[in-house]
C-alpha cells in the first residue's frame, strides 16, 4: 500500500476492486465501513459479485470478470473528456501523458461499457466521484492481479490515481492488499528469483557485491531465477532436480493441481518444512516439523508495510524446531556457518544490506510497536505514505494500456465464468483455520455460489451435490443459490482440499508478474446422471 | 486543536478542546471509572459510573460524553461523587447474579472491580431478579443476560464499528436487554463472529466459548504479537497457560484494527496444540514417511542437495520461502539459496 491503513479512514472517496474486503481483510474491511458511516466518505465497489461492501456503497459498479482496463479506461475518458483531471500533478509529477490519452480517447463509456456491461452513465457519475473527491483512494487485491493481464490492471489504476493527483498525499494512494500475513515480508527479504533483499537486483554487481561481502562469500549467481510457476515447470520437465519449500502449500494454492502433482512427483528431492503433514508434505522425501508463529520470536510485514513483531508464546511441540534453525543447520552441514541466527540478530543483518529496513530493530520496535518500512536510518520514524514528494523513479509513469480479454472465455462448451478467492471462515489452504473447531463449525463445506436463475435453467436445488467441470480438472461440490452472483459466474473458494478449487483454475499467466488467471475460467456445471462417474480430484480435508 | 486550560481535582492541566473530562483525566493520570464506556466507541453517557463535580453544575456530569471547556473546575472523588456511583453500582448488583466464583470474567470484570473498589458487599436495593435462559446457538460466543448490565457496548460496537447491527435492545425500562431480531440465532443473523461485542463486554454476559474455563485474567500471561493470517497484521495477545495458548483478545486501540479483529484472528489458534502438529523430522524409506532424529533428517537433505548439486549444478535446485514464515527466516532461506547453494530460483507463493 502507498498509504496506511488507518489512512483509509481520512479518504473522501474509495474505489474498491478486485477485493472482497470484508472477507479476506476483514480489518481494512471494517475500516472502510468506518469511513462510509463516520465521515460520509463515497465508496465505489466494482465487481462482479455482490459482495458486503455493496450494502454500504455509494455505486456498485458490476462489471463482467476480467474487464477492468476497459471499465477503467472508460472513466478516466470521463475525466479527461470533462476536465476533472489534476494538471498541476500530471504535469509536474508524471511524464508519458500524451501516449496515455491517445488510448483513453477511445474508450468513450459507451465503449467500455460494451465491454464490460456497466451501464454508461454508471461509468460517467464513477468518474466524477472520483475524480472530484479531495482525498480519494485506491483500493484493489487478487481480482486484479490474478488475471494474465494482472499488471495491465494495475497500471490502469496507477493511470487513475496519477491523473487525479491522488497519490503522495493523506487520504489517497494506491493500496493493494496481500493476501497472507507475510507476503509483503516474503517480497521485501529477497524472496524473488530477481531481487536481493530490499529489491536490490541481481544483476546489479555493486549489490551482489555488497552481499557478498557482507556473507563471506566469493560471488553471488547473477541469473536472474525461476518463478514458482517456471519451477514446477522445470520441475516436470526434470530440469530442477531438488525442491526445497519452507511453510507453503503448493499442492492446494497452484492452479491446475494436477500438473503440479506430476512435477512434485518428478523431482529428486522434495523437501518440506512445515507445521502440518499438507498434501505437498506428503509427497515429501524429507519432512522438517517447524515451530508455529505462537513458538518463535520474529517479525511480519504486513500490507501497509508496517514491520511489527512476531513473539515467542509458547514452546513447539515434540522436536518441531524454528525454521531458521532448521535453515542454519543444513547451511551448516552444506559448508557455510550462518552464525547467530536469533530473530534480533538476523534483523541486525538486514538493517545492514537493506536500506528501507535500514533503521529497523528489535529495539524500537519493542518501544515503537510498530515501524512503516522505508526506514533508512535509526532515527527516521517510518514512511506510512509513500511518494510524497517524488515517485522512487523520479517522475510517475503513464502507461497506455489496451483491453485485453482473459485467456479463457466461456463459449458453448464450457458456458459459465467460474472466478474463486477466499471466505471470512477460512484463510489460504485451510491448514490452520478448518484446524479451530469453533470456526471449522460455522463453515465446513464448500459450495460453488451460484445465481438462482441459472441453478433453474440447469435444475440444480440449493444444497444439492453437482460436479463443476473445466478443460483441467473437476470437482464435485455442493451448491449454494444466492442472487449475490451474477448470472453465468460462479464463485468458489480455494480453502477446501476435498473439492479443490484450483483443480480447475487455468494456470495461464500474466506475461511479466507471472501470476495466474484464478479470476476467471470457463467452466460447465454437471448435475444428476450427467455428474456420474465423472473423474474428480479431491485432497484431505485440512490441506 | 486549540487547547483549554482547566484543574482537575485542584491539579491545573491544558487539553486539546476536543477532549471529553474523562479524556482529560486520564492523560493527567486521574482515574475516573466506567462501564458504558470503550474508547472505540463513540461517547454514550448512559451507566453514570463515571460522573464528577463540574463547579456551577447543577447535577453531577458524566466525565466520559462532557466535552471540556476553557476554566473548567472539576472534582472526582469527592464524597458526593462517590456516594452516586456507589448508588449506580449497588443498583446494578441487585439485578446480578452473585456468580464471581466460576464466572469467566471473575478478574477481569468491571463490575466486579467497581464492586470492589466501592466495597458494595450486599446492595441496598433488593429487588426483582431476572431469569434469562443461556444463550450458546453457535460454537463460538455465549450470551447469559443475566449477567447483562445493559450499557450498549455490544448494541454500539456490532453497529458502530463492525457496521453490522446483529443486536438492538428489546423490551424497555427493567426488562431491557440487548437481543437479536425475533430472538434469531446468531448464525441466523448477518453476525461476522468477530467478537467485538464480547471485546467490549465489561461483564460474564458474553463471553468466548472457544476460552471458556480455560483460564481467568490472573492465571495467563498475555503475550502480544501479530495475527497469522491475513495481511492486515492486526495486534493480538495470546493468554498463555501452562505452556498452552487458551485464548486471545485484541488490546484497544493498538494496531491496524485499533483492537478489532476477525472471526480468525480472535478465534483461530486450536491449530497451535492440534495433535496433528508434525512433531518429529522425516524421511521417505521404502515409500514411507519414517520418523527419525533431526540429525539423519539434515544429513540427508544436506547430503542429496550436495549430489545434484555437483551432478547438474546449483541451478537443478529450487527454494520456496513463505509468506507465512517471519522476515528473518525468508532472508535465511533467500541467504542459503543465493550464498550457499548459489542459486536464484527463489520464490514464494504469493503470485496466487
Ligand atoms: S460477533 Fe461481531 S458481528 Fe457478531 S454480534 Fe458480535 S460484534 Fe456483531
Ligand atoms: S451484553 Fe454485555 S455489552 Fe451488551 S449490554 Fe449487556 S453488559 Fe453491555
Ligand atoms: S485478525 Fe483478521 S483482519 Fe486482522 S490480521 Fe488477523 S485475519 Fe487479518
Ligand atoms: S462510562 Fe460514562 S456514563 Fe457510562
Amino acid at each position: 500500500m502507498t498509504n496506511s491503513i488507518d489512512d483509509l479512514e481520512k479518504a473522501d472517496c474509495i474505489l474498491v476492486t478486485g477485493s472482497n474486503t470484508t472477507e479476506a481483510h476483514p480489518i481494512v474491511g471494517l475500516r472502510i465501513k468506518r469511513a462510509v458511516m463516520k465521515n460520509d466518505c463515497k465508496l465505489i465497489v466494482a465487481e462482479p459479485r455482490r459482495i458486503r461492501l455493496c450494502d454500504y456503497a455509494h455505486l456498485w459498479l458490476k462489471q463482467l470478470p476480467g474487464t477492468d482496463v476497459a471499465l477503467l479506461n472508460g472513466m478516466m475518458n470521463v475525466i479527461l473528456e470533462e476536465g476533472l483531471a489534476d494538471e498541476e500533478f500530471i504535469r509536474e509529477r508524471t511524464e508519458g501523458f500524451e501516449e496515455f490519452k491517445k488510448v483513453v480517447e477511445r474508450y468513450t463509456p459507451e465503449r467500455a461499457a460494451e465491454i464490460c456491461g456497466v451501464p454508461a452513465d454508471q461509468i460517467r457519475e464513477a468518474a466524477h466521484i472520483f475524480a472530484s473527491a479531495e482525498r480519494a483512494a485506491i483500493v484493489y487485491c487478487m481480482g486484479i492481479t490474478q488475471h494474465t493481464t494482472g499488471v495491465d490492471n494495475v497500471l490502469s489504476l496507477a493511470n487513475l490515481a496519477m491523473l487525479t493527483g491522488n497519490i503522495g498525499k493523506e487520504g489517497a494512494g494506491l493500496n493493494p492488499l496481500r493476501g497472507q500475513n507475510n507476503v509483503q515480508g516474503a517480497c521485501d527479504m529477497g524472496g524473488l528469483p530477481n531481487v536481493l533483499p530490499g529489491y536490490q537486483s541481481v544483476q546489479d554487481p555493486r549489490a551482489r557485491e555488497k552481499f557478498a561481502r557482507v556473507w563471506g562469500v566469493e560471488n553471488l549467481p547473477e541469473k536472474p531465477g525461476l518463478t514458482v510457476m517456471e519451477m514446477m515447470e522445470a520441475a516436470a520437465q526434470g530440469k530442477v532436480k531438488a525442491l526445497y519449500i519452507m511453510g507453503e502449500n503448493p499442492m492446494v494454492s497452484d492452479p491446475d493441481i494436477r500438473h503440479l502433482q506430476e512435477a512434485l512427483d518428478k523431482v529428486e528431492l522434495l523437501v518440506v518444512q512445515d507445521i502440518f503433514l499438507t498434501e505437498t508434505a506428503r509427497r515429501a522425501h524429507v519432512v522438517l516439523p517447524a515451530a508455529s508463529f505462537a513458538e518463535k520470536e520474529g517479525t511480519f510485514t504486513n500490507t501497509d508495510r508496517r514491520v511489527q513483531r512476531v513473539r515467542k508464546a509458547v514452546e513447539p511441540p515434540g522436536d518441531a524446531r524454528e525454521d531458521s534453525w532448521i535453515v542454519a543447520e543444513v547451511s551448516r552441514r552444506l559448508g557455510y556457518d550462518m552464525g547467530d541466527v536469533s530473530a534480533s540478530a538476523v534483523m541486525e543483518e538486514i538493517a545492514s544490506l537493506t536500506p528501507q529496513y535500514g533503521g529497523i530493530s528489535y529495539q524500537r520496535l519493542e518501544e515503537l510497536g510498530y515501524l512503516h518500512w522505508p526506514c533508512p536510518t535509526p532515527d527516521h520514524p517510518g514512511t506510512p505514505i509513500l511518494h510524497v514528494e517524488k515517485f522512487t523513479r523520479g517522475k510517475g509513469l503513464f502507461s497506455a494500456v489496451e483491453f485485453k480479454p482473459p485467456a479463457e472465455l466461456p463459449d458453448e462448451e464450457y458456458p459459465f465464468y467460474l472466478t474463486t478467492g477466499r471466505i471470512l471462515f477460512h484463510y489460504h489452504t485451510g491448514t490452520m483455520t478448518r484446524r479451530s473447531a469453533g470456526i471449522e463449525a460455522l463453515a465446513s463445506t464448500n459450495e460453488v455460489w451460484m445465481n438462482p436463475e441459472d441453478a433453474r435453467e440447469l435444475g440444480v436445488e440449493e444444497g444439492e451435490h453437482v460436479v463443476v467441470q473445466s478443460r483441467r480438472g473437476a470437482i464435485r461440490i455442493r451448491a449454494k443459490l444466492t442472487e449475490d452472483m451474477p448470472q453465468k459466474v460462479l464463485f468458489i473458494p480455494f480453502h477446501f482440499g476435498e473439492s479443490p478449487a484450483n483443480a480447475l483454475t487455468n494456470p495461464a499467466l500474466d506475461p511479466v508478474a507471472k501470476i495466474p488467471e484464478y479470476k476467471v475460467a470457463a467452466v460447465r456445471v454437471l448435475v444428476g446422471k450427467e455428474a456420474e462417474g465423472v473423474d474428480v480430484v479431491s485432497l484431505s480435508s485440512t490441506g | 486543536m486549540k487547547s483549554v486550560s482547566i484543574t482537575i481535582d485542584g491539579k491545573a492541566v491544558e487539553v486539546p478542546a476536543d477532549y471529553t473530562i474523562l479524556q482529560a483525566a486520564r492523560e493527567a493520570g486521574i482515574s475516573i471509572p466506567t462501564l458504558c464506556h470503550d474508547e472505540r466507541l463513540e461517547p454514550f453517557g448512559a451507566c453514570r459510573v463515571c460522573v464528577v463535580k463540574v463547579e456551577g453544575a447543577r447535577a453531577l456530569l458524566p466525565a466520559c460524553a462532557t466535552p471540556v471547556s476553557e476554566g473548567m473546575r472539576i472534582w472526582t472523588d469527592l464524597e458526593e461523587v462517590r456516594r452516586a456511583r456507589r448508588t449506580v453500582i449497588e443498583l446494578l448488583l441487585s439485578d446480578h447474579p452473585n456468580d464471581c466464583m466460576v464466572c469467566e470474567r471473575s478478574g477481569s470484570c468491571e463490575l466486579q472491580d467497581l464492586a470492589y473498589e466501592y466495597g458494595v458487599r450486599e446492595p441496598r436495593f433488593q429487588g426483582e431478579r431476572h431469569t434469562y435462559e443461556v444463550l450458546d446457538d453457535n460454537p463460538l460466543i455465549e450470551r447469559d443476560y443475566n449477567k447483562c448490565i445493559v450499557c450498549g457496548r455490544c448494541v454500539r460496537i456490532c453497529r458502530e464499528v463492525q457496521g453490522v447491527g446483529v443486536y438492538d435492545f428489546i423490551n424497555r425500562g427493567f426488562d431491557a436487554i440487548p437481543g437479536t431480531p425475533y430472538g434469531r440465532s446468531l448464525p441466523e443473523t448477518p453476525c461476522e463472529f468477530c467478537g467485538q461485542c464480547v471485546s467490549t463486554c465489561p461483564t460474564g454476559a458474553l463471553v468466548s466459548i472457544p476460552y471458556k474455563g480455560k483460564g481467568r485474567a490472573w492465571q495467563v500471561t498475555k503475550v502480544r504479537t501479530t495475527c497469522p493470517y491475513c495481511g492486515c497484521g492486526c495486534q493480538v495477545d495470546l493468554h498463555v497457560r501452562d505452556g498452552k495458548v487458551v485464548g486471545a483478545s485484541s488490546p484497544v486501540m493498538v494496531g491496524p484494527g485499533q483492537g478489532n479483529l476477525c472471526v480468525k484472528g480472535r478465534y483461530g489458534y486450536e491449530f497451535i496444540h492440534h495433535p496433528d502438529r508434525l512433531t518429529r523430522p522425516m524421511v521417505r524409506k521404502g515409500g514411507e514417511l519414517v520418523e527419525v532424529s533431526w540429525d539423519e533428517a539434515l544429513d540427508e537433505v544436506a547430503g542429496r542437495l550436495k549430489e545434484i548439486m555437483e551432478e547438474n549444478g546449483p541451478d537443478s535446485v529450487a527454494f520456496l520461502c513463505s509468506a507465512r514464515c517471519t522476515n528473518e527466516e525468508n532472508y535465511l532461506l533467500q541467504k542459503l539459496a543465493r550464498a550457499v547453494v548459489g542459486t536464484n530460483n527463489v520464490d514464494h507463493c504469493a503470485r496466487l
